[in-house]
């Protein structure tokens, strides 16, 4: 990446998040001096004509394998579904990443249902837990798939393409009363980890629970993700993602976006317009538009960034 | 939880004027709380030594019932329960460990 951090160039090209056009039907979303805008749904037509040069990665999230209350009796075909719709992309992407509740009940069965889908995509997954994923008695089956190479309860780095990748675990250790959690340990890591990068490496921070604060009520934040985002202020190219929230939201703030995907399971609903963030039972017809998948791209030396919200159907 | 009796039924009829409705009172050493909507229903409770209080999970998504060093449940699924005695008085704040906004409050006299 070219050293843009600080120029007026590089603070007119963050701001334009780029639209692209290559996963099939989808909302696009464009971001245009922070201001988001959906630029409403294209078609796989469109979509597969453009040719989009850089690195795509994709974003699944929230698979609740097991899930099977009325909001979807079948959790683990709509995640067949989204994976087929990935394989069926025009352009295959580099890598997928999770950012969490694979399955419902952290059940061994769960886990292995979840991964015989997953790795029908035939692409290399970078997995974080979701709150879900840590309910078996010995907290033992994630650590065993997904933990190794991993610190602490699970979080690491890599890069990839250019762009430094940082999973992050923050459904552990909650204390009554708050929202999802780091801890000092991992957050010195964190530090630690991001020192002596160069400012212009684009920065990719992925954990479950959102890392801003989307709406305490439903515990819909990290009560110390400001810290980490303090260690990515000086970078030039920031980019959040999460889930948990089963639904598509971003904010732009200075040079971070901060996104969250779709679920793969159940929609829920916009902050405060149910009596609780549980699973949201919308119509059979309905319900497709409201799972999916998000995939990024990233163009090298331009420090633009894309995400398009693939939704199952629709 | 026991069956109620006919003169637990009056008692309990009576309680659930006066409580939430999502409060059933069995009789005086058995007490419920229930979960629905991610809120513990009586957000507090009052109780005696020696009263067993039953949680029941009634959301369709996982909740546990846990006070720091005191008490913690399994995970509990849908219509999933978990019972403790309170054998101390005391203040017994808990909270929901994959849910942490969802706080209550036994207190034991």
């Amino acid at each position: 990446m070219s050293g843009h951090d600080h120029g007026e160039d590089g603070v007119s090209r963050r701001k334009v998040l780029e639209c692209m056009t290559w996963a099939g039907t989808g909302v696009l979303w464009t971001i245009t001096g922070g201001v988001p805008r959906s630029l409403g749904i294209i078609d796989s037509a469109q979509a597969a004509t453009a040719a989009t040069p850089g690195m795509t990665f994709l974003q699944i999230s929230d698979s609740h394998v097991g899930f099977d209350k009325p909001a979807n009796p079948n959790a683990l075909g709509t995640l067949e579904e989204a994976v087929n719709k990935i394989n069926a992309m025009p352009v295959k992407p580099s890598f997928m990443i999770h950012t969490g509740d694979i399955t419902h009940l952290s059940k061994a069965s769960e886990f292995d249902n979840a991964d015989r889908i997953i790795s029908q995509s035939k692409l290399d997954v970078h997995y974080v837990p979701g709150e879900h994923d840590f309910l078996d008695e010995e907290v033992k089956f994630y650590r065993e798939r997904y933990g190794r190479g991993t610190k602490g309860a699970g979080w690491y780095s890599f890069d990839a393409g250019g762009v430094h990748f940082v999973g992050l675990v923050n459904v552990v250790d909650l204390k009554g009363g708050g929202l999802g959690n780091l801890g000092a340990e991992q957050l010195a890591w964190l530090e630690d980890d991001l020192r002596g990068k160069s400012k212009s490496t684009p920065i990719v921070l992925f954990a479950h629970i959102p890392l801003w604060t989307v709406y305490p009520e439903w515990g819909w934040g990290t009560e110390d993700g400001g810290r980490a985002l303090e260690y990515v202020k000086g970078f030039g190219s920031v980019t959040v993602l999460n889930g948990h929230i089963h639904q598509v939201m971003q904010k732009v703030e200075g040079n971070v976006t901060f996104h969250t995907a779709r679920s793969t399971a159940f929609p829920q609903p916009a902050p405060g317009a149910a009596p609780s963030p549980g699973p949201m039972k919308v119509e059979d017809a309905k319900l497709r538009s409201m799972l999916g998948v998000a995939s990024i791209n990233f163009k090298q030396n331009e420090q633009r960034l894309a995400i398009i919200d693939t939704p199952l159907q629709g | 939880m026991k069956t109620l009796n006919r003169r637990d039924f009056g008692v309990a009829v009576a309680a659930a004027i006066l409580l939430p409705v999502t409060t059933a009172r069995a009789d005086e050493t058995n007490m419920e709380v229930h979960i629905d909507n991610f809120v513990f229903q009586p957000p507090e409770l009052k109780i005696k030594v020696g009263t067993t209080v039953t949680w029941t999970n009634r959301d369709d998504i996982p909740h546990t019932v846990v006070s720091a060093g005191k008490f913690r449940s399994k995970t509990l699924d849908t219509d999933d329960k978990f019972t403790f005695t309170f054998t101390n008085a005391g203040d017994y704040k808990y909270f929901c460990s994959l849910h942490p906004h969802m706080t209550g409050m036994i207190k034991v006299e």
